[in-house]
């Protein structure tokens, strides 16, 4: 029996000295990040605190009641005591412990009402989650973009080799400028998704019809990976959040080059509306659409998942008249997981990805859309 | 845990021995035999949801998809959470309430027979409805047992009603348990049986009963705006009609929280039974601990909004919520330094049930500390969703409350079924379920404060070598449950030592001056209390 115990106590010493002894790196694979911001730090310390606090009590506790295993044994010959009741040692042990929870309150208090305090920002980021990416606009800068997984699909089935960053990547990071304080506005598309940055100790809810508000203030350059946190169905394991944190002269010059490329990117536009694409044109650029938007429900061979998300095979919209197809496209399906993705989306784009869903998987329509019939049904305002 | 026929010339008792065959389980109103349904029903309900969580450990054994699709996945933590909260742990403490209820407090059986025996026959239908859903196409649900709307509303499949119906089906369940158990306590203590002499088991149902019924309408209404936002066109949970999505969470969690010390106050009664008897001494601070009951149940119903600290609430709210919830740590603090203080200069000795008691005491602090940490709002930012909030609760819940049910099974089998237990199977039960649970969840704690969210079926690989090792914990967990069931079958088919009336020499209570096994009837006249 005594051998047992002595088992007992060396588990209970592992699973203590653990966590000490590796709390003192910063980013360690079994602690929290103390991360890159003030709140981040305060956090941190917070946690070590409590910690320590706890370990404290625990071997007390577990202390007193391993003595009385050890020494208080029948088979030592040990003869029980009678009492039964303390009123002094009941009234301590409500006390002390009361008083040590109004030492953890106070530092708590402080950080809590610092990081609810996201006034005098200055740069206002609206957020917005949906199945399953993420929309960062830059309010007042008429920049906006979807921010996707980029892991490719086959490192997840395993048949190539995973990376380092492995379902934390995205295509699109969110760019930041360091010694800014940045305010977050976040909502959703559709279902509750929540948006997390380890390092920036900021986690909050993106809730659909409502608006959140969180606040960073970044100390260091760098890339900071987080994932949402919320059960958002299916893919919820898959949207992971990427912020890459710059210089402010950096972040300028980035904003500049970003307003450059949204002008050329609707030169170009008008000029595919002039043009016709080729169906091979079409088909390539449609089936990698497909794959980055469209295949997580409806599947990369067009047959959904029965009672789940639908076919797009045989489905009257895809063997039905062309409008019909690009208008759901474009708006989506309300009270369903069908997005509308006029907004993701360029003309070209959805021009490519209709046509590929109406000549894939062994369907011959030979249906041609061009990005002018797309711009057609967005004018008429179907 | 079959009950025999009285050994004792008891005419009266003979006369009224059970049915044979099967109609002796479906038509009984015996308080022993509907405790046993009871507990053989959650057993075979913690071995299903088990089997799910082995699902879930093969399919996050490492990074990848490997055996299982995310949608499938998420069906196997949404019905594995629904069958272990509602299919294991509530359903075995109401077979030990029915079993021992009326023998702790002298009473010939429960108060309400024949609604004691609708309350466990339309469980296994609940189950039989949820676990069908699995297989209809779209598969079960898929929203967690928590059930967020509008996941589990505009965005769920067609397997939603059939949850829906369910869960009401359970809850009418609960509710029509949680009556019997109120009536019989008022109404049927053998004379001199006072309130201050209840056996704190008794006591710790008493108040658990309350918060039954408080909370389970609670949790219909929760389910019921669901269904209707989902198939009737209201907008309870639906910005674009009014409503808000953060209202079901603050229903749900008004029920939820409540629900959790539904789980843990009849362990706390279990442990306070089993600790003196095997440190033979009598429990240190009787009142104290009725009274943090009490406290610990009040305090239950105003603390639900910490579950929900990343929603958006004012810092008004989110500071009244963190001191209630860290206020909770005081009176359950009290009942563990109680505990310690029972052993204090005891005669202690390590048989099988008091060795799942000491588990019980360390692993549920672990669990208690851990609830500590993630009251402290500003850290659960950090905390919550992540594999650290998956640690915490399966340390209260699986350490916690299934330790105090395992414990409690060893402690009373032999008086149920007159035989010992098998030692040697209970110890290897005891030493192979105490370090591989360690192994299953302690390195949660590790993957959740390194960052791992949870419900994901795929992780980064920065985390799979701790998730290697929890999948491994998670098989051995599963395995040693089976020399559990070995050991049952062996016990209720009585091979085994004969056990005396007092099992136990420390042990104090109505029921061991009862001969073991426990005649058919008891205490048709009241027993005199001292």
């Amino acid at each position: 029996m005594l051998i047992k115990t002595k088992h007992l106590l060396n588990i209970l010493l592992l699973v203590f000295c653990f966590p000490l002894a590796a709390s003192e790196t910063a980013t360690s694979s079994i602690n929290l990040r103390e991360g890159v911001t003030d709140i981040s730090h305060q956090v941190y310390d917070l946690h070590m605190t409590i910690f320590y606090i706890c370990c404290v009590i625990g071997l007390v506790v577990f202390g007193v009641m391993i003595y009385s295993m050890i020494f208080h044994r029948k088979s030592r010959g040990a003869k029980a005591a009678n009492f039964h009741e303390s009123l002094k040692v009941e009234i301590a042990w409500t006390v002390v412990p009361f008083v040590i929870l109004i030492g953890m309150a106070i530092p708590a208090t402080k950080t809590l009402i610092a990081m609810e305090d996201a006034d005098e920002s200055d740069l206002t980021i609206i957020v917005t989650g949906s199945q399953w990416k993420w929309h960062y606009e830059y309010q007042g800068h008429d920049i906006d973009f979807y921010s996707l997984l980029a892991t490719p699909e086959q490192q997840r089935s395993g048949q190539w080799i995973k990376g380092d960053t492995y379902l934390l990547d995205v295509d699109r990071p969110l760019i930041l400028p360091i010694n800014k304080k940045v305010r977050f506005l976040m909502t959703s598309d559709d279902v509750i998704h929540s948006w997390w940055v380890p390092d920036f100790a900021v986690k909050k809810d993106a809730n659909p019809g409502f608006i959140n508000e969180a606040w960073t203030k970044i100390n260091e350059v760098g890339t900071y990976r987080g994932q949402c946190a919320e059960l958002c169905g299916k893919d919820h394991g898959f949207m992971p959040v990427v912020v890459e944190a710059v210089s402010e002269a950096d972040f300028e010059n980035w904003l500049l080059s970003e307003k450059d490329k949204i002008l050329q990117a609707k030169a170009e536009e008008q000029k595919w509306l002039a043009m016709n694409m080729s169906k091979d044109e079409l088909m390539l650029e449609g089936q990698q659409v497909y794959t980055a938007y469209c295949a997580a429900c409806h599947q990369a061979n067009g047959q959904g998942l029965p009672g789940a998300f639908p076919a797009l095979l045989g489905s009257p919209y895809v063997t039905g008249p062309v409008d019909k197809h690009i208008e759901i496209v474009l708006n989506g399906k309300s009270g369903t997981s069908m997005q509308a993705f006029a907004k993701q989306l360029s003309l070209k784009q959805i021009a490519a990805v209709v046509t590929y869903e109406r000549n894939a998987w062994g369907q011959n329509s030979g249906d041609l859309i061009q990005p002018k019939d797309v711009n057609q049904i967005v004018k008429s305002g179907l | 845990m079959e009950t025999s026929l009285p050994t004792h010339s008891d005419n009266h008792a003979a006369h009224h021995g059970p049915a044979k065959g099967i109609k002796r389980w479906l038509f009984t109103t015996n308080h022993k035999d509907i405790g046993t349904l009871y507990l053989w029903f959650a057993f075979i309900m913690f071995l299903t949801g088990g089997a799910m969580a082995m699902v879930i450990r093969a399919e996050l054994f490492q990074p990848g998809l490997q055996i299982v699709e995310p949608h499938f996945f998420n069906q196997m933590t949404t019905v594995h959470g629904l069958i272990m909260v509602f299919g294991a742990v509530m359903p075995a403490f109401t077979g030990l309430a029915n079993w021992l209820i009326p023998l702790m407090i002298g009473a010939p059986d429960m108060a309400l027979p024949r609604m004691n025996n609708l309350s466990f026959w339309i469980l296994p239908f609940a189950f039989l409805i949820l676990l069908m859903s699995l297989f209809m196409e779209g598969g079960g649900p898929a929203f967690g047992w928590t059930f967020y709307a509008p996941l589990s509303t505009t965005y769920s499949g067609d397997s939603t009603a059939l949850f829906v119906f369910s869960v009401h089906i359970m809850g009418i369940s609960s509710i029509m348990g949680a009556i019997n158990v109120i009536v019989t306590i008022f109404n049927m203590r053998a004379p001199g049986m006072t309130w201050m002499k209840l056996p704190l088991f008794v006591w710790t149902w008493f108040i658990t009963a309350y918060l039954l019924i408080a909370v389970m309408p609670v949790l219909a209404g929760a389910v019921t705006m669901v269904l209707t936002d989902k198939y009737f066109g209201t907008s309870f949970f639906s910005a674009a009609g009014g409503g808000d999505p953060v209202l079901f969470q603050h229903i749900f969690w008004f029920f939820g929280h409540p629900e959790v010390y539904i789980m843990i106050l009849p362990a706390f009664g279990i442990i306070s039974a089993i600790v003196p008897t095997f440190s033979r001494k009598k429990l240190f601070g009787y009142s104290s601990m009725v009274y943090a009951t009490a406290s610990i149940a009040f305090l239950s119903f105003i603390v639900w909004a910490h579950h929900m600290f990343t929603t958006g609430m004012p810092v008004a709210a989110e500071l009244f919520f963190m001191y209630c919830t860290m206020l909770i740590s005081v009176p359950t603090g009290v009942k563990v330094f109680n505990w310690v203080a029972t052993m204090w200069r005891g005669s202690i000795s390590f048989e099988v049930p008091m060795m799942f008691a000491i588990a019980f005491i360390i692993l549920f602090t672990f669990g208690g500390f851990s609830g500590l940490m993630l009251a402290i709002t500003p850290v659960d930012f950090q905390y919550h969703d992540t594999y650290f909030v998956v640690a915490h609760f399966h340390y209260v819940l699986v350490t916690g409350a299934i330790f105090s049910l395992i414990a409690a099974t060893y402690y009373w089998l032999p008086k149920w079924t007159g035989v010992m237990y098998d030692n040697k199977l209970a110890k290897w039960h005891f030493w192979c379920s105490l370090i591989s649970v360690n192994v299953l969840f302690f390195p949660m704690h590790f993957v959740g404060l390194a960052g791992m969210p949870r419900r994901i079926p795929d992780y980064s690989i920065q985390f799979a070598d701790w998730n290697q090792i929890i999948s491994l914990g998670g098989f051995a967990f599963g395995l040693s449950q089976l020399i559990f069931l070995a050991l049952l079958i062996k016990a209720c088919r009585k091979k085994g030592e004969p056990v005396p009336a007092k099992v136990w020499d420390g042990a104090e209570g109505l029921e061991w001056d009862l001969p073991s096994p426990t005649p058919y009837h008891t205490f048709s006249t009241p027993p005199k209390i001292k």
